[in-house]
């Protein structure tokens, strides 16, 4: 298996900080690959790396069998980017933008024509063709995005936060492209912050934080090795004091965060015959999911 | 990743030249009147308004004198007002130069693709000024057909200098700086409504490097049917100032654009 992306000992400052902290990754074809962290943990910078868009400072990356930046122009020939915010031509139709992109990558009028029904199939706004951006709606212009990404057919996506602020219908669509395209063999490297979404879609994930990767592998690797297998969830305004009372005798760990007890265990039945006799409680028993590794690989509290 | 390497030109900057100019297409007609109106009210009210006291300018009919100067200033302005305000909306609020330095095109041909387009911009206001002076038979000369490519160099110089302040802006305001500090003060020192000659000897001095000088002392003599005196001193000036500005937006882009 071929490796699309590869980056080894990638290091980045800006003014004295450490933006990247010698990452080594290494993505393969048909591959959807997840990089997760909080904010200010490299991922865009990264992202900008690995796309040729800066330079690092140490360490070397390479896209597509080109190191980049050096051949990062070939390399984007290939290469398809839905941004984190947009960045659609107002002035045009949904038809034009797909034209105008396209001319970008050196295609010609008729060859980029003969393109957009089916990339205007593929995001579902066929019936959207003549409409001008700004009167679409905004999972309507997340759909433009995509399909504006893979306007020149590219083998590699790269996708910062692609479903932030849309409604469920639209992160469900886009969900389900997304899938197809890694079933045609696409490689798809996405950033964020939903973890139904990085369990959903990808086949395997990074977690970042201050510069390094702290965690990789398939979402259910993530969760056997860094967390307990259950959660159960107590509410209540009493809940902490009870935490602090009883939790530890049934928890490996726990965790107290405003009304809401977090507690991780391996076998939950003694904890839930305890608390179904807690009346003043109200209890969620769960499987360990994405998020609860996230939060404890990078801590309940809030970057500034 | 160099940020003072020289400028790689290239014919990529083609198709974002074109994204421009389809933009432009839609809105054609305000941006015609846009740019002819303001120059030609002032070149009729103070032609016929200054004109019919003043017996003549520099060997001309004062109308004509400041048809000259008209042309090069609403060149200038074109230009300057398509780097700044349009220049960074494209840059900055749209995202439109981030969504095409994500594709095979690298930010020298994005900032030439720009330096280019106010160019055209200015060749179109230019002709268009130019059409209004013919039509007024302000200019009986074939010489004064020079004045197209003339407008094409203003508007490069303007453009190139423009965009070292787009690349500094922090906002649209900053921009007021350039108009009222740079642009005005060009207009009123380089010979557009009287002589330079009528300035200070130190005034004339400072008028002398200034661009805008340069391309007056090519459009005037030309529009009047007279090959330009120190022709290529003037050309080298403007292309001078052409030539290092492109390069230093471009040095001030990359450090801008490379977090």
């Amino acid at each position: 298996m071929s490796a699309v992306i590869r980056a080894t000992g990638l290091q980045k400052s800006y003014g004295g900080n450490r933006v990247v902290d010698g990452l080594d990754l290494s993505i393969h074809r048909g591959e959807c690959f997840g990089l997760l962290g909080p904010n200010g943990a490299g991922k865009t910078t990264t992202l900008r790396m690995l796309l040729g868009l800066i330079a690092p400072d140490a360490g070397t990356a390479m896209l597509l069998d080109l190191p980049v930046p050096q051949a990062a122009r070939e390399a984007r020939i290939r290469v398809g980017v839905v941004p984190q915010m947009d960045n659609l031509d107002p002035d045009f139709t949904v038809a034009e933008n797909l034209l105008v992109y396209g001319r970008y990558f050196g295609m010609q009028d008729s060859e980029i024509e003969a393109r957009i029904p089916s990339l205007l199939e593929f995001a579902s706004l066929t019936s959207k063709r003549d409409a001008k951006v700004p009167t679409l709606s905004g999972g309507m212009k997340r759909r433009l995005t995509l399909a504006r990404a893979l306007v020149n057919d590219p083998d590699v996506i790269f996708l910062d936060e692609p479903t932030t602020g849309l409604d469920p219908q639209a992160r469900h669509l886009i969900w389900q492209r997304l899938r197809e395209l890694t079933q045609q063999g696409k490689t798809l490297l996405l950033t964020t912050h939903f973890m139904d979404e990085a369990e959903r879609l990808c086949h395997r994930l990074a977690v970042m934080d201050n510069g390094k990767l702290i965690s990789q592998g398939s979402p259910r690797e993530l969760i056997e090795q860094n967390i307990e297998p259950q959660v159960v969830e107590v509410f209540g305004e009493t809940s902490g004091q009870w935490a602090n009372e009883h939790a530890a005798n049934y928890a490996q760990r726990f965790e107290v965060s405003g009304e809401s007890v977090f507690c991780y265990v391996q076998d939950a039945q003694p904890l839930v015959k305890q608390l179904q006799a807690q009346t003043a409680l109200r209890y969620l028993h769960r499987p360990a999911n994405l998020e609860d590794v996230f939060l404890k690989l990078t801590g309940r509290e809030m970057r500034e | 990743m160099n940020h003072f390497a020289l400028p790689r030109l290239s014919i990529r900057f083609f198709p974002i030249w074109r994204r421009h100019w389809l933009v432009w297409k839609k809105i054609a007609a305000p941006s015609i009147l846009g740019h002819l109106a303001d120059p030609v009210i002032y070149m009729l009210g103070l032609g016929y308004g200054l004109g019919s006291l003043l017996p003549e300018m520099g060997g001309m009919s004062y109308m004509a004198f400041l048809a000259a100067g008209t042309v090069c200033y609403s060149t200038m302005n074109s230009a300057s007002f398509e780097a700044l305000y349009s220049g960074f909306a494209r840059m900055h609020e749209q995202r439109t130069w981030e969504a095409i330095l994500n594709t095979p095109v690298s930010l020298d041909d994005v900032v030439l693709s720009e330096i280019l387009w106010a160019a055209t911009k200015s060749l179109m206001s230019g002709a268009a000024v130019l059409a209004v002076i013919w039509i007024l038979g302000l200019s009986q000369s074939l010489m004064s057909l020079w004045m197209i490519p003339l407008a094409l160099l203003i508007g490069l110089t303007f453009a190139a200098i423009g965009l070292i302040m787009t690349a500094l802006a922090p906002a649209y305001d900053f921009f007021m700086y350039y108009f009222t500090l740079v642009i005005t003060p060009m207009m009123l020192l380089c010979g557009v409504f009287f002589p330079v000659t009528q300035l200070p000897e130190s005034m004339q001095l400072v008028a002398g490097a200034l661009p805008l000088t340069h391309a007056i002392d090519l459009a005037r003599p030309l529009m009047s049917g007279t090959v330009p005196p120190q022709a290529l001193l003037h050309i080298a000036v403007l292309l001078a100032y052409t030539l290092v500005s492109f390069y230093v937006s471009l040095v001030l882009f990359r450090r801008r654009l490379s977090r």
